[in-house]
Order: structure tokens, then C-alpha cells, then sequence
């Protein structure tokens, strides 16, 4: 908690800059003629407070951030030279050890010179602690005095200070393209580390999916495979059944509410309906292994079928269910936004009600309908709770739903939790299968959006 | 071809082929308009199903069966030199005690095996209610008390009927001796299936009769403080930004893009996410609460922008002239008037999100928060679980008594999340203006 401190300092200072500031200002606008001020006095306290705290909190940080590596450097430089001379990767888990031993974690008894570096380190430690703390009151004091004397009637402060805020927000509205590219890069920067070791073209076609490398370099088979085929052979086959339930499910329920609920009914169903949407990932997944899977299996024993506990089947039924909601409201937004005109001149003709919806409001509303399938489809991808606790793991190619089959998250999943390494191809296939799964998912959503976009222009 | 014409057309006004025509089309009206019906209804019956399922396995797992013992407290065992210091009971052998009570109600049992089995009746957690006891109250030393203590696991399930009694003694979990010994405690009266506090007061644990969500609980709610400390502040100045001052121009296109798309990114994405940079690159601890809410904080962003913007949208551009009119700046135009106005619909929306948030699990098991973990987080920065990833971990588990306890798990879950939305829903109808 000590890290606090500094910013427990220079948030007090603020406070109290602002209220001489405002103080000040005041004392001001009393001595001057009325309504000498240019703007309010908390005006002018706020801007003293941004002078107090905007600087210290910016240096503080950036000797925080920085801190720890100019630390490990000079505990390097201290270290004896024979562990100096050890070759870098050693160097590294000495590091890490002698940081452990400072944190406070014994594992064994440390050698003296690995203990002098933990003491140096500790010593350090305390030294920054100090130091930034010493120089966020500093800094929070001087910004309090600048800021204050630069305070005149005339100032406007009230400018100043809405350009700061002005800019925070500027700030914080770019966060989204920096997760973006956060997401990219790290996930682009542990793919190419893979495929250094596993070609791109044995990933994306290759037949056999076992990651796990042996222990020793000798063993058979010590490379592992790393061929995706198998997962998304298997994921396309829970999602195709998730489809083929939520699908027809969805689409009657929203031709039901669009065209035949009169308007109460359809506005107490379609939020309950939104409730399976609503409802954790983590609960349909228990729903599955407690529910469906063996119902199916029974089923299946009964008609003398051979159901894998861990069904494709049951996994792609459940998500079925989660994602009726995504079909249903959006394709009954869909059919809701086609023109009642179209609607009257066919029923105008003689049309029967669904003579109306079939020939035409579901062909007016079609753009719409496969962009809500693929949004759902996209979702399906991406779901990962239901096949981890329902779809197992073994990497079998096959289509048939009755066996058990793997996807892609549930690969990375198991390859992710627990231990692991960041330098073997195990651990970074995880991130070339987020790489791809990140892909396949934004680009089924550019174009389902493209798609809805397109078509409300059509009628709007 | 008039002669083709002519004859449709005759046949069209027989009466009786019209009359069958209409029938049909008819008939097919009501096929169609019954199969939207049933795609209606099997949607909602499904949702009825689940719901049922689970919270009745849900009522069955916040049950628990207690056996009533005549406990001796023999102050030779517990405090032998009679100090009465806490210090000293505390570490008095209560597993001793137990054993002693089971042994004076069935005397008969004298092999070691039949002990053994005899002692595993009740739950290994008895000894820690009895020390409790004990230190609460001192003056029970020397004194015989009937104590209801908690059951082991299988005797729960056999009290709650999830044992078949009639399966060979072979395949089911409970002996023909241990049913004996039960039948003859259910004939006094000494045991007893009921609502159990150990649920809501206890962390995780191995043995499923002992174990609770308190852990969970806390580390969810350390998780959602984060995540709404981060999320909210950063979603509603991004929000204002984008609506009220941002121009129109590439950068503005290419961050509403980037919301629009982080929207769908799929969870787990986020977790590996917050795995390379918050965990890798930066060094923040594993399975904590902090790096948990950083990485939901991203996720619940966007969900928080687009509802912001819709909310502020809301607001009739007639606010705004009025008070640049009377000369209020931008900003004061905003802080002053639009937000306020537009502050129901942006906490409908934070509310939503914070539910969905609530509700993960995929990203947080890339940050290492399966961890097993008995204590009772109290900060940030300690290893916790949240209660989405307890039930992950207790459906994974292979005893048949966590089945109960994760769809206890689940019913409060799922009760925190109507209640959120039933806020969610409340602020929207209380607050909501039409313009």
C-alpha cells in the first residue's frame, strides 16, 4: 500500500490548492470592482489544483513505471562477477529469484551473494519508495504556488481548465483503439513466436491436433502437432447444431411476435426471451453436464445409438439455446422496420397472413435475417463455458455430433490454464488460435453489420 | 392460349374448386401461424426447464443434514489443568470428542474398521463448531450436550435421497452398516436435513459439506469495484466526448469502428488479452481480483460507450440551445444540464453491463483465477475466485454433493443478476423521460 502514498500526498495537495484557489479568488474579486472576475471562483480553484496535481502525478508515475528496471540494473552491476558472467537466461531466473527473496518468499536458504543482492534490492526499494514520495510533495507544492500566483482577475481560468478536461476525455476516448490494438499486438506478437517453430501453413492445414511436447528432446513424438483442422472442423459442428436449434427456433418466435402477437404479448415476451441471453454462459454449460448430455446419451443407448457422454450434440443444443435471443429479437426488429404499406398491398390482393410473410416480408426483411444468423453464428464461434465443460477435449476429426469433438476456445482454454511457459510452441499455439479466432469473428461481424446497415438504408 | 385463359379462368369460379383452395390455403394459414406459436413456445419452455432445473437442484444444495451427538465435554481432554485459558481449548483434541460421542451412542461397534467407518458419519469440519462452541462458551466443560453437527457428504446425499437404497451395497457409496447406523439415528431423531449457513459463511473446500461461496462472493465483488471504478468513469467521458464535442472526422470514425467491433470481440479474446500485457508485460499478480477487474473493465467498456451515447442522443437538442443561449459553455452545457438528464440511462446501461460482467468466466480463467482458494480475499491484490469460475470449478468437481452446491451456486448468481436488472429496469420506468 505504500505505492499509495505518493498519490494520497498530491490528491490532499489538490484539494487544498483548490480551496485557496477559490479563496484567493475571491479575496480578489473583492478588492477589484464587482464582477472583475473573468470566471467563477472554483473556476480558478480547479485550475490551481490541476497545476498542484497534474505534474507530480505525471512524474510519479513514470518513476514508478520505471523504477524497477533501473533497480534490476543496478543490482546487476552489484552482482559478483562470476553470476554476472552466466549466460542471459540464467541471469534471469536469478533475477526473478533474488525479486522473490525480496518480496518476502523463501524457497531456500540463498546463497551470500544472492542474499547481499536481495538486501541491495531491498534497500533500493525503500529508497524509491521515499524518493517518490518526496518528490510528488515537492512537485504537488511547487504546481500549488505556481499556479496560485499566477492567478489575476483577468486569467481565464475557466478556459484553461475546460481544455484539461476537454483533452481527459479526448484521452479516454481513444482507450478503445488502444485495446484494439493491445489485442492485435499481443496476440500477433506470441503468434509469430509460434510460427516461428510451427509453420503457418502446418497450423492452418494440418490434420493432427496434439500439443503436448515430451519432456525430454528424446522422446517419440516430442514435437507435438500442431494442425488446427481438427478444431475447427469441430467447432463449425457444435456451431452448425447450435444454428439448426436456434435457427428455426428464433426465426418462428420472431415471426410470431413481428406479424401475429398483438402488441402486449410481444412486449412480455421479447424481454423474456432476452433473458436467456442474459443468462452466464457458466450455468448453460452446468445445464449441459447435468441435463442434456445424459438425457442424450439414455436417448441414444435406448435407440441403440453409441452418444460420447461429451456430445457435440449436447454442447451444440445448449448453445442452440443460448442464442435463440440473438435471432429472435433481431430478426424481429427486422420484419418490424419493413414498410406496412408492403404489407397492406399484399394482403390488399387477397393474401392470406402468411401468404404475407412468406412472399413478402421475409424476402423485404432477408438482409436483415442473415445478418442476426451471423451475428449469432460469430457468438456461437466465440463461445467458450458451454464446449469447455460439455464438448470435451479430444481433437477428433469428424462430423459426426454424436462423438466427442474440441474447439478452438476449449484448446485454449486447457493449453492456458495452470503453469505454463512462455517459450514452448504449446503454450504459444493458445495465442495463434485467439489470433484466428479473433479474425474469423471480426470479420463475420463487419460483414453482418455491412449487411443490416445496407438494408435500413433501403427503406429509410 | 385465351382458350388456356379461359379455362383457368373457369375453373377458378367452379365453386367447388375455389371452395377447395381456399380450404387449403387456409389449412396452410393455420399450419404456419401454429408453427410460429410452437417456436414461440418451445423458446419460452426451455427457459421454464432450465430455470426449474436448476433451482431445484439449487433448494436441494443449500440443505444440509446435521446429526445430533450427546458430546462429553471431558475437561480432561479438553483442558486438562483446568486454566480456562482460550489459548489452551482451542488446541484441546475435539476430533477426540467426537469420536467419543459416536462411540457412546453405538457401543457395540468394536472392530477398527467399523470405527473408522463409524467416525466418518460425521463431517471432519464437526471439530472446528465444536471448538467454536467451547470458546464461546467455557462453561459447557464438564458437561454433556446434545450437539447437532454437520454429516460427511455421503451421508447428506443418502438423507436427501440421491442413494438408492435398494442398489447392491457394492455401487452405492453408503454400506448396508452405515444405513443401519443412520436408521437408527433417524429413529431418535438425531438427524436432520435443513437450511445450512455453512454456504454463505464458509470459503471453498475439498469436502463438499463444508465448503461456501463466501470466498467467491467477496472476490466477485472485488472484482465488479474494480471494474466499475475503471469502466464507468472512462465509458461516460468517452461517451460525452464522441456525442457532444468530438468532430467529424477520420479519428472519430476510426475509435466509433473500433467500439462498434470491440463489442463482439468474444470474451476469451479479452482474457488472453489482459494475460500478455497485464500479467506478462506489466507484472501484475495472478488470480487477482485487480487484473480480473481490469480485463472485465475493457470488455463492459464498449457495452457502457454505445448505451451513453444512446442516452445522451436522447436528450433534445432544444436543452442544449437553451442553455448555450444563456451563456453557458460547452462543457458547462453538458456537466450541467445534458448529463444529468441523460444520468438514468447511462446507469441503466453501466448496470447491464456490470451484470454481463458479473456473469464471465472465459476471460478470468486466462488470468489464473481457477485457483483453489480456501480464504476469504480481503484485498485487491489477493488470490481470489469470483462466483461464475466457483461454479466452474464445482461442476468440475467429481463428488455427487457438489452438484447441489453448484446450483446453489448458480440460484445466487442468477438472483444477483434479476436483482441488478430488476434496477436496471426500475431506474429506466422511474427515470425515463419522453420528450
Amino acid at each position: 500500500m505504500l505505492t499509495l502514498l505518493p498519490l494520497f500526498t498530491v490528491v490532499v495537495l489538490a484539494v487544498v490548492g483548490y480551496r485557496l484557489g477559490r479563496r484567493r479568488a475571491a479575496a480578489l474579486a473583492s478588492r477589484g470592482a464587482p464582477r472583475a472576475l473573468h470566471s467563477l471562483p472554483s473556476y480558478h480553484g480547479s485550475y490551481v489544483a490541476l497545476w498542484s496535481a497534474i505534474p507530480a502525478l505525471a512524474i510519479a508515475l513514470a518513476w514508478l513505471v520505471a523504477a524497477p528496471h533501473v533497480i534490476e540494473s543496478m543490482v546487476v552491476d552489484a552482482l559478483p562477477d562470476d553470476l554476472r558472467a552466466l549466460p542471459a537466461g540464467e541471469l534471469d531466473v536469478l533475477m526473478n529469484e533474488i525479486k522473490n527473496l525480496a518480496d518476502g518468499y523463501v524457497a531456500r536458504a540463498p546463497s551470500p551473494a544472492v542474499q547481499a543482492a536481495t538486501d541491495l534490492t531491498n534497500r533500493l526499494r525503500g529508497i524509491s519508495a521515499a524518493g517518490v514520495a518526496a518528490v510528488a510533495l515537492a512537485l504537488a507544492s511547487l504546481g500549488l504556488l505556481f499556479g496560485r500566483r499566477r492567478l489575476v482577475p483577468d486569467l481565464r481560468a475557466r478556459n484553461k481548465v475546460e481544455t484539461a478536461v476537454t483533452a481527459a476525455m479526448l484521452g479516454c476516448s481513444t482507450l478503445a483503439v488502444i485495446t484494439t490494438f493491445g489485442i492485435m499486438l499481443s496476440l500477433l506478437f506470441e503468434a509469430i513466436r509460434f510460427f516461428h517453430v510451427v509453420p503457418l501453413g502446418d497450423f492452418l492445414f494440418g490434420l493432427q491436433w496434439s500439443p503436448q511436447t515430451a519432456l525430454r528432446a528424446d522422446q517419440a513424438g516430442s514435437s507435438g502437432a500442431f494442425g488446427a483442422v481438427p478444431l475447427i472442423v469441430g467447432t463449425l459442428l457444435v456451431t452448425v447444431v447450435a444454428l439448426l436449434v436456434a435457427g428455426p427456433i428464433g426465426l418462428m418466435a420472431a415471426i410470431y411476435m413481428a406479424n401475429y402477437a398483438r402488441p402486449r404479448v410481444r412486449a412480455t415476451i421479447k424481454p423474456i426471451l432476452e433473458i436467456l441471453a442474459g443468462i452466464p454462459t457458466v450455468v448453460y454449460a452446468f445445464f449441459a453436464v447435468l441435463t442434456v448430455a445424459p438425457l442424450f446419451r439414455d436417448v441414444g443407448a435406448r435407440l441403440g445409438l453409441d452418444v460420447a457422454s461429451e456430445s457435440a450434440l449436447a454442447a451444440g443444443v445448449v448453445m442452440g439455446i443460448m442464442i435463440i435471443p440473438f435471432i429472435s429479437s433481431l430478426s424481429d426488429d427486422v420484419m418490424n422496420a419493413v414498410p406496412r404499406a408492403m404489407r397492406d398491398g399484399a394482403l390488399a390482393l387477397g393474401s392470406t397472413t402468411s401468404e404475407t410473410i412468406r412472399e413478402v416480408v421475409l424476402p423485404a426483411a432477408l438482409p436483415g435475417i442473415v445478418g442476426a444468423f451471423m451475428l449469432a453464428f460469430s457468438r456461437a464461434v466465440g463461445e467458450t463455458m458451454i464446449v469447455v465443460m460439455a464438448a470435451g477435449l479430444a481433437a477428433n476429426l469428424t462430423v459426426n455430433p454424436l462423438d466427442a469433438v474440441t474447439t478452438v476456445t476449449v484448446q485454449i482454454v486447457t493449453l492456458l490454464v495452470g503453469d505454463q511457459e512462455f517459450d514452448s510452441p504449446k503454450t504459444l499455439s493458445a495465442f495463434a488460435l485467439g489470433l484466428l479466432l479473433f479474425t474469423v469473428t471480426l470479420a463475420l461481424n463487419v460483414i453482418a453489420l455491412g449487411i443490416v446497415k445496407r438494408y435500413r438504408e433501403k427503406y429509410d | 392460349m385465351t382458350d388456356v385463359l379461359a379455362r383457368d379462368l373457369a375453373r377458378a369460379r367452379n365453386p367447388a374448386v375455389a371452395a377447395r383452395r381456399a380450404h387449403r390455403r387456409r389449412a396452410a394459414e393455420a399450419r404456419f401461424r401454429a408453427a410460429s406459436v410452437a417456436g414461440t413456445a418451445v423458446a419460452l419452455l426451455t427457459l421454464v426447464v432450465l430455470l426449474v432445473a436448476l433451482v431445484g437442484q439449487g433448494l436441494d444444495g443449500l440443505r444440509a443434514t446435521r446429526v445430533a451427538l450427546d458430546v462429553a465435554f471431558d475437561a480432561a481432554t479438553v483442558d486438562p489443568d483446568g486454566t480456562g485459558d482460550p489459548a489452551v481449548i482451542a488446541k484441546a483434541d475435539f476430533n477426540a470428542l467426537v469420536k467419543e460421542a459416536l462411540r457412546a451412542r453405538f457401543p457395540d461397534v468394536t472392530t477398527r474398521q467399523d470405527r473408522k467407518r463409524l467416525n466418518g458419519l460425521v463431517s471432519s469440519g464437526a471439530l472446528y463448531e465444536l471448538r467454536d462452541m467451547l470458546l464461546d462458551d467455557p462453561g459447557v466443560i464438564g458437561t454433556t450436550q446434545r450437539v447437532w453437527l454437520p454429516a460427511s457428504d455421503d451421508v447428506d446425499q443418502f438423507a436427501k435421497g440421491h442413494i438408492d437404497r435398494a442398489a447392491s451395497e457394492a455401487e452405492r457409496r453408503v454400506s448396508d452398516q452405515e444405513i443401519a447406523w443412520l436408521d437408527a439415528l433417524e429413529a431418535d431423531e438425531a438427524l436432520q436435513t435443513r437450511f445450512s449457513r455453512i454456504f454463505f459463511t464458509a470459503g471453498d473446500s475439498r469436502e463438499p459439506e463444508l465448503a461456501g461461496i463466501r470466498g467467491a462472493l467477496v472476490g466477485s465483488l472485488l472484482t465488479m469495484a474494480v471494474t466499475a471504478i475503471i469502466a464507468f468513469p472512462l465509458g461516460v467521458a468517452t461517451a460525452i466526448y464522441l456525442e457532444e464535442f468530438a468532430p467529424r472526422n477520420r479519428w472519430t470514425d476510426l475509435i466509433e469502428v473500433n467500439i462498434n467491433n470491440l463489442a463482439a470481440v468474444p470474451s476469451i479474446v479479452f482474457g488472453l488479452l489482459g494475460l500478455a500485457i497485464f500479467l506478462n508485460v506489466v507484472g501484475l499478480p495472478r488470480s487477482a481480483p485487480l487484473v480480473g477487474g481490469l480485463v472485465l473493465a475493457l470488455m463492459s467498456l464498449p457495452v457502457i460507450i454505445i448505451a451513453g451515447r444512446a442516452a445522451l442522443t436522447a436528450v433534445p437538442p432544444s436543452i442544449r440551445e437553451a442553455a448555450r443561449g444563456v451563456g453557458a459553455s460547452p462543457l458547462q452545457v453538458v456537466a450541467h444540464h445534458v448529463l444529468p438528464l441523460a444520468m438514468p440511462g447511462i446507469l441503466t446501461g453501466t448496470i447491464i453491463a456490470m451484470a454481463r460482467a458479473l456473469g464471465e468466466t472465459a476471460p478470468l480463467l486466462m488470468i489464473g483465477m481457477v485457483a483453489f482458494v480456501v480464504d476469504v480475499p480481503t484485498g485487491p491484490m489477493d488470490a481470489a475466485t469470483v462466483l461464475p469460475v466457483q461454479i466452474y470449478l464445482w461442476a468440475d468437481s467429481p463428488e455427487r454433493a457438489f452438484v447441489g452446491k453448484t446450483a446453489a451456486a448458480i440460484v445466487v448468481l442468477l438472483g444477483f443478476l434479476i436483482t441488478m436488472n430488476g434496477v436496471a429496469v426500475y431506474l429506466r420506468r422511474r427515470f425515463e423521460v419522453k420528450w
